[in-house]
């Protein structure tokens, strides 16, 4: 492709304004306006102060893991491994054991989620057939010392859960 | 010269230099983020704390300080290690040279010398500086801090010329080199209503002063010296550690030398408007207020100035400076001298 050169005319505009100065007063102007209204009290300032105040998430927010109860307290986790199967990063870990009881069969002895691995993609809680996990808590995963300690295990998942509202076998309350 | 008389120089020394020139200089790092903060709308250092008392993020500067120093002082293969450390040391000497002959107050004791050639041992002590940059810039070996190092000297030599210049204006209205002199001058009243300042007799002076000042500083918006956008960080792109912090603290006292010297020569030093020299009881120390005080005007001025203008670019530096400045002060100087023997003593 051939060189082309464009010409760019630019304005002479001489006089005053040839010495900037009409316009830095202006900016200088706009800039003092600026600093005075934040002198002490920081009016325009749109930041969060983080760790004091905290930004109110939308309710659709996919935070840490939960794990819900049924309403005697127990896990509503039945063990199927939808959430494993689906979880595209690999992250979470169940060992299931058997409760005893023939309408439930099965629940988990062990239930990790390493949210070092969690892309927090949320296809674990899509999966789940009996709202047993959620990503409502509205938590971070908070920066730890030790990469173990970011894997977090059943206790601790159940100690953010609550009751749901749905019953267990798809019928609602 | 006693002892004693040593001795007072050596305390009036510390006191000035040290504790003066370098507290203001720590406080400007703090002031420089703190303010472009405000001016852009944000909240600027407010996390460092002492026993949870931030005062606005003040105590950063006593982070900084910690931080900087113990930072590894890191040297680039190839470089004069000798030069290398003299640059920095040189570029932080000079500023805190000069205050030897600003005058705080009234009198002889509130100032460390009062030498009859006042200002010409200021600005030989600021040619002096130039030094600094362009050893650091050359002992780097590196290009950057090369080019920024060229561009520092070209910068400041252009830039003095009209520093210089535009201060001629002030020695003819009021007959003096002596900055103690020139200060007990600018008294009493200009055309009967306006204070007998430099800023009013001299105001294109002040105009050619005030911008070849800032570009002395080597601050926005005549850092094509820095130029972060082009040569990472100019002369001192390798530096770290003390180094980093000479040239750095070099910048903030050299801001304050800057504007103690605009205040003495255009705002009327210790003068307060409209009022006679105090000499007795607290007046000199009122008087010294008023003088911090105006250092301190023109300092958030300068600070609004660097956080306002866009840069220059490096071509249109030295137009502004050969072009611009260096014609308006010899008009300024001419008119004035004109003015001064056909009129005020015709």
């Amino acid at each position: 492709m051939a060189i082309t050169v464009k010409t760019v005319v630019r304005p002479d505009r001489g006089g005053l304004a040839a010495t900037y100065l009409p316009e830095i007063v202006k900016g200088m102007v706009t800039t003092s306006k600026h600093f005075f209204r934040n002198l002490g009290t920081y009016r325009d300032a749109p930041t969060i102060l983080y760790p004091e105040v905290k930004r109110k998430y939308s309710e659709r927010f996919r935070g840490r893991h939960r794990l819900m109860k049924r309403d005697d307290g127990t896990v509503r986790c039945v063990a199927c491994m939808c959430c494993q199967t689906a979880c595209p990063a690999h992250c979470i870990r169940i060992e299931a054991e058997d409760v005893g009881d023939r309408t439930v069969e099965k629940r988990p002895r062990v239930f990790t989620i390493d949210l070092l691995l969690c892309v927090f993609c949320g296809n674990c809680v899509e999966a789940c057939p009996c709202d047993a996990i959620r990503m409502d808590t509205g938590m971070h995963a908070t920066p730890t010392l030790t990469r173990a300690e970011h894997v977090i295990d059943l206790p601790c998942l159940l100690a953010a859960g609550g009751p749901s509202v749905a019953t267990q076998g798809g019928k609602f309350r | 010269m006693t002892l004693t008389d040593a001795l007072v120089i050596l305390v009036k020394g510390l006191v000035i230099v040290f504790a003066f020139a370098f507290g203001l200089g720590a406080a400007l790092s703090w002031v420089e983020r703190k303010q472009s903060a405000l001016i852009q709308d944000r909240y600027g250092p407010n996390r460092a704390d002492i026993l949870g008392l931030r005062l606005a993020g003040l105590f950063h500067m006593i982070a900084d300080g910690i931080k900087i120093f113990t930072k590894e002082a890191f040297i680039p293969d190839g470089a004069n290690k000798v030069l290398f450390w003299v640059a920095p040391v040189l570029t932080l000497a000079c500023p805190l040279l000069v205050w030897i002959v600003i005058p705080f107050g009234p009198g002889p004791h509130l100032a460390i010398s009062s030498a009859g050639t006042g200002i010409l041992i200021l600005f030989a002590i600021s040619g002096f500086g130039i030094l600094g940059p362009v050893l650091g810039g050359w002992a780097s070996n590196n290009k950057w801090s090369l080019l920024g190092a060229m561009r520092s000297g070209a910068q400041l030599i252009s830039y003095e010329v009209a520093l210089g210049l535009g201060a001629i204006g002030v020695f003819l209205v009021y007959g003096s080199l002596d900055l103690q002199v020139l200060t007990e001058r600018q008294t009493g009243t200009f055309l009967g209503f306006l204070p007998n300042w430099g800023l009013f007799t001299q105001p294109l002076g002040f105009l050619v002063f005030f911008v070849a000042a800032i570009a002395e500083n080597k601050r926005a918006p005549f850092d094509v010296v820095e130029a972060d956008s082009e040569l990472i960080s100019g002369y001192f792109t390798e530096y770290s550690a003390f180094g980093f912090a000479g040239f750095y603290f070099a910048e903030f006292v050299q801001m304050a030398v800057v504007a103690a010297l605009l205040s003495v020569l255009f705002l009327g030093g210790w003068q307060i408007p409209y009022v006679a020299p105090l000499t007795e009881g607290f007046g000199p120390a009122l008087h010294a207020g008023v003088f911090i005080g105006k250092i301190v005007f023109m300092l958030w001025l300068m600070m609004m100035v660097r956080w306002t203008l866009p840069r220059f670019r490096y071509d249109q530096v030295m137009s502004v400076g050969w072009k611009g400045l260096l014609p308006a002060a010899l008009v300024n100087i001419a008119v004035t001298a004109v003015v001064l023997a056909a009129v005020v003593r015709g």
